[in-house]
């Protein structure tokens, strides 16, 4: 009982730490270098436990992080919720790859986001943003080995293993 | 398939029932996103939420801040020092002008009121700080600690000791979030003060600067011309430093000359801004002048029967013939 709770606790931690980290913002030249920290965490608990994360929690985590940041409510609950159902379809593969070919399908997942999020502006009558749009998935593909390997990490130490 | 049924995680999940079931969330997101779209309830949504969203704005502000601190608590003495001499100066100028100005202001106050003009040059204004929060990279939108407990509206202008920043687009109880003027869906109409050329500056989609794509092939514009608030619109009051030109070139198309500017604000740097209180006075024509002439009490009551000389009309609801009879049967 005790041990549930405590997995559920840290599981929903950070969730809401990643929504911290999007809102945190970076100094000046280094803004458009910030990854999309929501995706990256929940990216991540689809590969370590697929069955927490469903589709519905996904919208409600972008639903979330839509009032937050919010431009237009239900934009990134549309990202995070394809994101994840990619995620969930290829997750028994993505398990396996070695980290590197993780890192390369994860780029290809982020960019694909920033591609709904262009797709979604775009509809909304926003112009086409700078070249610059296009880093943010490549800094998130780098940092990915690292996201997985230190949430893994405080996972083992904190003893939540589930199957 | 049917093999790794009842298994944890199969190679291949059920496709059809996860399929419909992103269909479903994808049109929900669609659905939710037009009609925030048309109509604009994200915000009554937000204000509802404010009770979450507000701390959580301040908690994630709390490392911006805490950097900030952390910059004057090492900064150096020598660093310091030098700041406070700067700003000693900069104060002991802008009282030299002030007093310089304080003639030509009361000059002018004297004229006004001849005039009978109620613009004053005496600013309304509210201090605000703000709040360290990202709204998300290319949008140009700042947060600030105050809101509509401290009767901030929609519409406020928000300025720093250098000029224009933008405006406020939503209050929440004790936040609110103003649009700068380089966000891209954002434009100003400006006076270019060297000629008084009237033009209007758009945010730019690169970043920090504005454009100014209409500017007629034939006025004249310069590299360094300073832009100010015009006035027109009824949004941002006249003479205010919006920016300065850095570029002008031809559009592609030849038709007009189109200009960038560099904002005359801090829009990175500024901690604390200003609120105006006062709006511009709103454009269009005065209002209509008051009802001279006699008391509506002596006016003749519409809904009074006609004088009895009038030949009385049977049945209004009849063809129109009757009605032209009667009609000019009333002239003589």
């Amino acid at each position: 009982m005790n041990k549930v709770r405590v997995r559920v606790l840290w599981f929903s931690a950070t969730l809401v730490l990643s929504l911290f980290l999007m809102l945190i913002p970076m100094p000046g030249l280094l803004a458009p270098f910030k990854p999309y920290w929501p995706a990256l965490v929940l990216l991540y608990w689809c590969l370590q436990s697929g069955d927490r994360v469903s589709l519905g929690m996904a919208f409600c985590l972008g639903i979330a992080a839509d009032l937050f940041d919010g431009m237009l409510l239900g934009e990134q609950a549309l990202r995070l919720t394809a994101m994840v159902f990619i995620a969930l379809r290829f997750r028994s593969r993505l398990r396996f790859f070695p980290m590197w070919q993780q890192s390369l399908a994860v780029l290809g997942l982020l960019v694909n986001d920033r591609i709904l999020l262009l797709l979604v502006r775009v509809f909304g009558g926003d112009p086409l943003p700078p070249p610059e749009f296009w880093i943010s998935p490549l800094v998130g593909a780098a940092l990915w080995p690292f996201v997985f390997l230190i949430l893994d990490d405080l996972r083992a130490r904190l003893r939540i293993h589930d199957a | 398939m049917a093999l790794n049924r009842d298994d944890k995680s199969p190679l291949f999940s059920p496709a059809v029932a996860g399929t419909l079931r992103l269909i479903v969330y994808l049109a929900l997101a669609c659905v939710i996103m037009v009609m925030d779209h048309r109509s604009g309830w994200l915000a009554n949504v937000r204000y509802g939420l404010s009770l979450v969203v507000e701390p959580i704005y301040r908690v994630a502000g709390l490392p911006s801040q805490g950097f900030h601190a952390a910059t004057v608590a090492f900064a150096d003495r020598q660093a310091l020092t030098e700041a406070n001499q700067r700003l000693r100066e900069d104060l002991l100028l802008a009282n030299a002008k002030l007093n310089r100005m304080a003639s030509v202001a009361e000059q002018n106050q004297r004229l006004k009121e001849l005039l009978d003009t109620q613009h004053s040059l005496s600013l309304n204004v509210q201090l605000a700080r703000l709040v360290g929060v990202d709204l998300g990279v290319y949008r140009h939108r700042i947060v600030l600690n105050v809101g509509s407990r401290d009767k901030v509206q929609p519409g406020q202008v928000v300025i720093d000791a250098r000029g224009v920043m933008g405006q406020i687009v939503e209050v929440m109880p004790t936040t609110s979030v103003a649009m700068l003027i380089t966000d891209p869906n954002h434009a100003i109409p400006v006076t270019i003060e060297r000629t008084g050329l009237r033009t209007i500056a758009y945010g730019s989609r690169a970043g920090d600067m504005l454009t100014l794509p209409n500017i007629p092939v034939a006025a004249d514009v310069q590299v360094g011309d300073k832009l100010v608030t015009s006035g027109l619109g009824g949004r941002f009051p006249p003479g205010f430093p919006v920016g300065e030109i850095r570029d002008v070139a031809q559009t592609p198309s030849g038709t007009f000359l189109s200009a960038q500017a560099r904002p005359a604000a801090d829009l990175d740097r500024s901690e604390d801004v200003l609120l105006l209180h006062d709006l511009a006075e709103p454009a269009g024509p005065p209002p209509p002048a008051p009802n001279a002439g006699p008391p509506a009490s002596l006016a003749p009551d519409l809904n009074a029967p006609p004088p009895p000389t009038l030949p009385s009309v049977t049945a209004p609801s009849a063809t129109p013939t009757p009605t032209r009879a009667a009609s000019s049967g009333t002239q003589p």
